[in-house]
């Protein structure tokens, strides 16, 4: 019974995140509460050096480890390195707003590096098990991310929401899950698919499964009809950790819907296009018509998720490399343009002021016209006008809904994105044309100012520049799918 | 009938009239006793496919953890049973209402074209010599190992939200230092003065 052991290279990222979310505790500990900003830096730390770590070995073909429950591929590599820049971008971000605001403790970072191993486990999960493991190691750690400051009532509030409905949604993937299990006799990602592929199994049964597997992806995701939890947790929790929330778990959600329903039941696609078809648009209604009529600056934003989730989601349907890749664009911008929007929200704030009414952003051009302007590039991105990032984003996934002959879908897509333009515009128009309610100077720190100017000009340029991104998402896809 | 069957029968009847005798119980301590007994009939049907391990953990775990645990609760805590009854037969439609559904669909499962013993066989009995046990442990341990570290690390994150959720250092709370306790000195504690005698005048 002799059993070779996993090759751990591979795993190098992961392993080496762990031992570092256990010194960064421990360092706490013993720093203590005068050097809090140990902690800090040591977080800073972990993620460069998961960077380096990945970033030596970046694969340019497939392999796996820990008997198949782990893979490598070129499509993990770059989701990873993606996540760790986001990372690394909301911890510069949060630290001055979590530390004038009681939560600049060493379970801040254990928690969000938590989070993140979660994520990486879920990007390079080739198994049902680890899948289901990594979300819950990320689902787990958001939860206690969101009630962390337990004295805000609105806080825990939206904490035990997202809990039950995560709960809940976690039940339906499993319940899931089992369905696929019992229908091909493995969990394994790949085996899966191949059982499926043999055409004798019984398709009741998937299709039974599919449908729970599509609703729990779908809460994760916050595409409606599964979208309650989303503005009540983006409201309620710290803006620090809603500005975690919106972003790198998306990047997390994108390359779980991809090992889950492209590669392990990529030969159901007739069965799940329309289920995604439905998501999408319902996704793009209601969240744009729904954020219309907000006044609060961080619900707007989680109505503007739900859009662009059912965006992400228009660009999987068409099940071909050109709608994957131009998905995969899509999550990026996306994460680009809410990381830039919420760290606008959070310099806006300061010790015991929040600014989330949209009222907040009036006149903001007389205050600081530098930020007034980043705000302006973000939020034409978001609506999606050219030359910004997200209107490149939105052109390639529309291209391939066109390329698999949904004309009809298509036009709807345009014509709720011009009614969410409403919207955004409306911001631009409040910063600009209208007088300020308070003129607090804006100073964030030198840090945050350099990464906030990087993150705006970023929007613009790869707008301008979209094929090395572009280029990127494609040789992700094709060498890993 | 084979024996097995008999022992499965035996174990089923006990199992379904314990488990009835839970809900219907007037008195909260029977009751989780009748759960007591559910959970060890339900570790022999256990016993039955083979599970030894399973059958094991279930009864060192709920009946000798969690059930202990449940009665202590029952009895330390003074329960008005007629407050905890009330309601019982207005309730009693729609709780019935949901096992019947349960039972159909689990019907349907098991007896239907997709699940069925004929979609499904039964494995063939392993030898008296095969342990369960060991063969978990080297599943675990192997091919299942990067799954049982995940889990491992998902109690740890449970372990940092609990503490950094409810820990609440009080500041109007008195209570001693152990550590300032133990390095404390005489000389911090007693201030020996030098003074000239007195004397009664």
């Amino acid at each position: 019974m002799n059993t070779v052991p996993p090759d751990l290279t591979s795993a190098y990222p992961e392993i080496f995140l762990l031992a570092m979310v256990c010194v960064v505790m421990l360092a706490d500990l013993v720093a203590g509460e005068k050097r809090r900003y140990v902690a800090y830096y040591l977080a800073q730390l972990a993620l460069l050096g998961c960077a380096l770590l990945t970033f030596t070995s970046l694969s340019t073909e497939t392999s796996y480890t820990f008997s198949g429950m782990f893979v490598d591929d070129p499509m993990s590599d770059i989701l990873k390195l993606l996540v760790y820049g986001t990372v690394v971008s909301v911890l510069v971000y949060s630290r001055e707003y979590i530390s004038s605001r009681g939560m600049y403790t060493g379970e801040f970072f254990s928690l969000i590096l938590f989070a993140t191993l979660g994520m990486m486990v879920m990007i390079s999960a080739s198994h049902f098990l680890t899948l289901y493991l990594g979300l819950e190691l990320l689902s787990l750690s958001l939860y206690a991310l969101v009630a962390l400051r337990r004295d805000t009532v609105i806080a825990t509030e939206a904490a035990m929401k997202f809990f039950v409905l995560g709960a809940l949604a976690s039940g339906f993937l499993l319940y899931g899950m089992s369905m696929v299990y019992g229908a091909t006799g493995s969990l394994h990602v790949a085996v899966v698919s191949e059982a499926i592929k043999s055409g004798v199994l019984s398709h009741e049964v998937l299709v039974v499964g599919l449908v729970f597997i599509v609703a729990g992806i779908s809460f994760k995701l916050s595409a409606a009809p599964f979208h309650m939890w989303a503005p009540d947790v983006y409201q309620g929790a710290p803006t620090a950790v809603t500005l975690f929330i919106s972003s790198a778990p998306k990047l997390a959600a994108f390359g779980f819907v991809m090992r889950l329903l492209v590669e392990g039941l990529g030969e159901m696609v007739a069965d799940w296009q329309g289920m995604l078809i439905i998501l999408a648009v319902m996704s793009m209604a209601v969240g744009n018509l729904a954020a219309i009529a907000q006044t609060n600056v961080k619900r707007m934003l989680a109505y503007s998720t739900i859009s662009h989730m059912g965006f992400l989601i228009l660009g999987l349907i068409s099940a071909d490399w050109n709608g994957y890749s131009s998905a995969m664009f899509y999550t990026m911008a996306y994460v680009l343009m809410t990381l830039g929007t919420f760290a606008i929200i959070m310099i806006l704030s300061r010790d015991g002021f929040e600014a989330e009414n949209i009222n907040d952003f009036k006149g903001l051009n007389k205050r600081n016209p530098w930020y007034a302007f980043i705000t302006m590039l973000l939020m034409l991105s978001m609506a999606g006008i050219p030359p910004m990032i997200g209107f490149y984003a939105k052109l390639s996934v529309l291209q391939a809904v066109l390329n698999a002959g949904f004309v009809w879908l298509a036009v709807v897509a345009v014509l709720l994105s011009v009614i969410g333009a409403f919207y955004y515009l409306r911001i631009i128009k409040l910063m600009y044309f209208d007088e300020p309610e308070s003129f607090d100077p804006i100073s964030p720190q030198t840090d945050v100012k350099v990464l906030i100017t990087i993150n705006g000009v970023a929007v613009l340029a790869f707008g301008l520049f979209p094929q090395t991104l572009m280029a990127l998402s494609l040789y992700a896809i094709e060498r890993s799918m | 009938m084979t024996f097995q069957d008999i022992v499965f029968y035996f174990f089923a009847i006990i199992l379904i009239l314990s488990a009835l005798g839970v809900i219907t119980s007037r008195n909260p301590v029977y009751s989780a006793l009748l759960l007591v007994l559910s959970f060890v009939t339900c570790a022999g049907l256990w016993l039955l496919l083979e599970a030894e391990f399973l059958a094991i953990t279930l009864v060192l775990v709920y009946v000798g953890a969690v059930m202990v645990l449940f009665l202590f609760v029952v009895m330390m805590l003074d329960i008005n049973l007629d407050r905890l009854r009330e309601g019982f037969w207005k309730w009693f439609p729609f709780g019935a209402l949901i096992a019947i559904v349960l039972v159909a669909e689990m019907a349907m499962v098991l007896m239907g074209g997709n699940f069925g013993l004929d979609q499904m066989p039964a494995p063939s009995p392993q030898a008296a010599d095969y342990s369960n046990t060991k063969e978990l442990g080297r599943l675990i341990y192997t091919e299942y190992v990067y799954a049982f570290e995940l889990a491992a690390v998902i109690l740890l994150v449970a372990m940092v939200a609990a503490i950094a959720l409810t820990l609440r250092k009080r500041m109007d709370k008195r209570s001693p230092d152990p550590s300032k306790q133990v390095a404390v000195k005489s000389e911090d504690r007693l201030r020996i003065v030098k003074m000239a005698s007195e004397r009664k005048e």
